[in-house]
């Protein structure tokens, strides 16, 4: 594992599974670069799985075409595809030991027994098992069996690793920590990974991109900050983060929402609706109007404390609702506005963002 | 806090208690075993070493060895069992691994298919073979009439008869066993193995069947063990050729009266069906500690 192992691009064009009336995959297109750690992140039902084990070659759609580099794999066998593979429940083989599990893909590749334990050994170094290789699997932690599927799946230096929700199973400590070390094993290894999770920060945290799917769909596939910052439509900003949506009407070249003509950086999308984005911890309480700020006025309906911050909910004049997060230090708490206090939100020009309405 | 010193000695007395209300559960059960099992069994033994003239005596046991025929008769008895639950096991774990990779529901379907039999008696099913397979039986006659072969074959009143009935009254018996143990084969390590590298085939006699040896012993032994007491088939269907232990006991007892020589036999049986599940209870946990690595 000292030279890594030559990456492969993942190309997928328009593959569609259905289920009955259900479109687990709905004509899905997506490239994974050479090397790239993609997530495919959405909600409960989405398809996820369904495309992973397309990938893995567990699934086999109505059509489509799949290819790893330059070779179409959509009707390869599993075992001939030679794509790593993390089970959520880890699957690892009861019967065997962890040196077992771990170097079952080299005995299957007939590996002399000297560089297989050589393998084995740098494999379990790799997770931090040294070891552990003579342990039965039901003598682990839920975080050592989640390392020796990592070890198993790796250990034949594949040049694509699949993973679908490895961590789920894991407590939030424990998942943190997973996440840095799989981002770090990843940087090391090289390797073509995509990687599945319903958990928004964990696809922030880890991925170059993400896909966010939805209905069998991708919404949308960009780096993380891009699609914090500017998604490109309601179920994106809604599925990542907490945000509200107030809706904006066109007005020659800029946007107003009610009276007020609202400043901006962004470009405004071309769709026949528009809507305002507004994330909680990117508006303010002001006073009078600062430069570059878009100002609303509001009375406040709620005031929750949060411990590292407070969550405020202001009612705006047309009667919508938004939350806004922020800080507290040196006793802001005490001096924040009570309920029904008329007060002024601000947003900044460069957290104005307008994306298409719903329904556009 | 010190007044009730935390109630230890009252906590104490709850959980006596509560064990002394599961041993009284479990009570009736011990009497019955006591009363039908221990005492007849010690009788059993005493029986044994009471020799013709009504005082102690090996003579029961010394016959055993000095006579061929009843050497030849356990023969017969392991024989049988052995072939009985091979052909058990080459019938009855395919038919168990197709069951277990059908959808519940269907599986449920089959499974009330293989447990059909159970609601009919041994003696009715033993005979039904009888009236197929006999020389003038359905089997024959038809088998005849459409020219599969041309003189009627024995089928029964032998060994093959004998194995035919057993077989199918014991294919239950291994099949329950090993389809819950399949059952209980995560699909997903199917999965693994074959996403790391494995044939089908391969992925089957690395992960799956391996998986599925627990119950596939259990079924074994099961069908092994009923096999060596077993009586009506082997009588119906063997005609008197194939004698086994169960059937000596029962004519020692209708013809000659003798107590003691069919005690000793019952003896003899059981502790050998003692010793079998003996070994094969080292065995399992033999093969449940060595089962993976290599
Ligand atoms: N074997 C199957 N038979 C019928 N429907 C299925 C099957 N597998 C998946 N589906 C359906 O396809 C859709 C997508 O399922 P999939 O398992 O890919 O979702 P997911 O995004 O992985 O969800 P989760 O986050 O809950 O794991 C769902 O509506 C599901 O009910
Ligand atoms: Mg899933």
């Amino acid at each position: 594992m000292s030279d890594k192992p030559e990456a492969l691009p993942i190309t997928v064009r328009g593959v569609t599974k259905t289920y009955g009336r259900v479109h687990a995959l709905d004509d899905v297109s997506l490239d994974v670069k050479s090397g790239e750690f993609l997530t495919l992140l959405g909600p409960s039902g989405s398809g996820k799985t369904t495309l992973l084990m397309v990938l893995a070659g567990f699934t086999r759609p109505d059509r489509g075409s799949l290819k790893f580099g330059e070779d179409e794999m959509i009707r390869t066998a599993p075992h001939l595809r030679g794509v790593g593979m993390v089970f959520q429940n880890y699957a690892l083989f009861p019967h065997m030991t962890v040196a077992g599990n771990v170097g079952y893909p080299l005995r299957l590749r007939k590996m002399s027994k000297a560089e297989a334990s050589g393998r084995i050994d740098r494999a379990l170094e790799l997770v931090q098992l040294d070891g552990y290789g003579e342990r039965s699997i039901d003598q682990l932690s839920g975080g050592q069996k989640q390392r020796v599927a990592l070890a198993r799946s790796i250990v034949f230096e594949p040049r694509i690793l699949l993973m679908d929700e490895p961590l789920s199973a894991l407590d939030k400590k424990l998942r943190d920590r997973m996440q840095i070390e799989l981002r770090h094993l990843h940087e090391k290894l090289g390797m073509t990974t995509v990687y599945v999770t319903h958990d928004q920060r964990e696809a922030l945290t880890m991925s170059d991109r993400i896909a966010v799917v939805n209905h069998g769909k991708i919404m949308q596939l960009a780096t993380p900050q891009q699609l914090y910052d500017r998604p490109e439509n309601q179920f994106v900003a809604d599925f990542i983060g907490d945000s509200t949506f107030l809706p904006v009407v066109r007005d020659g070249q800029g946007v107003r929402y009610g009276e007020t003509t609202l400043q901006m950086d962004a470009a405004v999308p071309d769709t026949r609706t528009l809507a305002l984005m507004i994330r909680p911890e990117r508006v303010r309480l002001v006073d009078g109007a600062p430069e570059g700020m878009n100002i609303l006025n509001a009375t406040v309906t709620e005031l929750v404390y949060q411990g590292e911050s407070y969550l405020l909910y202001a009612r705006l004049n047309d009667g919508a609702e938004i939350a806004v997060r922020g800080a507290i230090r040196e006793g802001t708490f005490s001096n924040l506005p009570r309920v029904g206090d008329a007060v002024k939100l601000g947003l900044h020009r460069a957290d104005t963002v307008i994306i298409a309405g719903e329904g556009a | 806090m010190t007044s009730a010193h935390l109630h230890a000695a009252g906590l104490r007395r709850d959980e006596r208690m509560e064990r002394w209300r599961l041993f009284g559960l479990g009570s009736p059960a011990l009497l019955l075993v006591l009363v039908i099992l221990v005492i007849p069994v010690g009788w059993l033994f005493y029986v044994s070493f009471i020799g013709a003239d009504g005082n102690f005596s090996l003579e029961n046991y010394e016959r055993m060895i000095a006579r061929k025929s009843y050497s030849r008769i356990f023969i017969t008895t392991f024989q049988v069992s052995l072939l009985t639950t091979a052909l058990c096991i080459v019938i009855g774990y395919p038919l168990a691994y197709f069951m277990s990779q059908l959808p519940t529901k269907w599986a449920n379907l089959c499974l009330i298919t293989v447990l059909l039999p159970f609601w009919t008696s041994l003696l009715v099913r033993t005979y039904a073979w009888l009236v197929l397979l006999q020389k003038q039986g359905l089997v024959n006659q038809w088998a005849i009439s459409i020219g599969l072969w041309d003189e009627p074959l024995k089928f029964v009143h032998n060994m093959t008869g004998t194995l035919i009935g057993m077989v199918h009254i014991m294919l239950p018996f291994l099949i329950l066993p090993v389809y819950g143990a399949m059952r209980s084969i995560d699909r997903d390590y199917m999965k693994a193995a074959s996403n790391l590298g494995a044939s089908p085939r391969r992925a089957f006699w690395t992960v799956f069947f391996p998986l599925s040896t627990p119950g596939l012993f259990a079924g074994s032994l099961m069908v092994f063990v009923l096999c060596l007491g077993f009586f009506v088939t082997p009588a119906v269907l063997g005609g008197g050729r194939v004698i086994m232990v169960s059937m000596k006991i029962v004519s020692n007892i209708e013809l000659f009266v003798n107590w003691g020589a069919a005690s000793a036999l019952g003896v003899v049986l059981l502790v050998l069906t003692v010793i079998i599940l003996w070994i094969a209870s080292r065995f399992l946990k033999l093969e449940q500690m060595t089962g993976g690595g290599h």
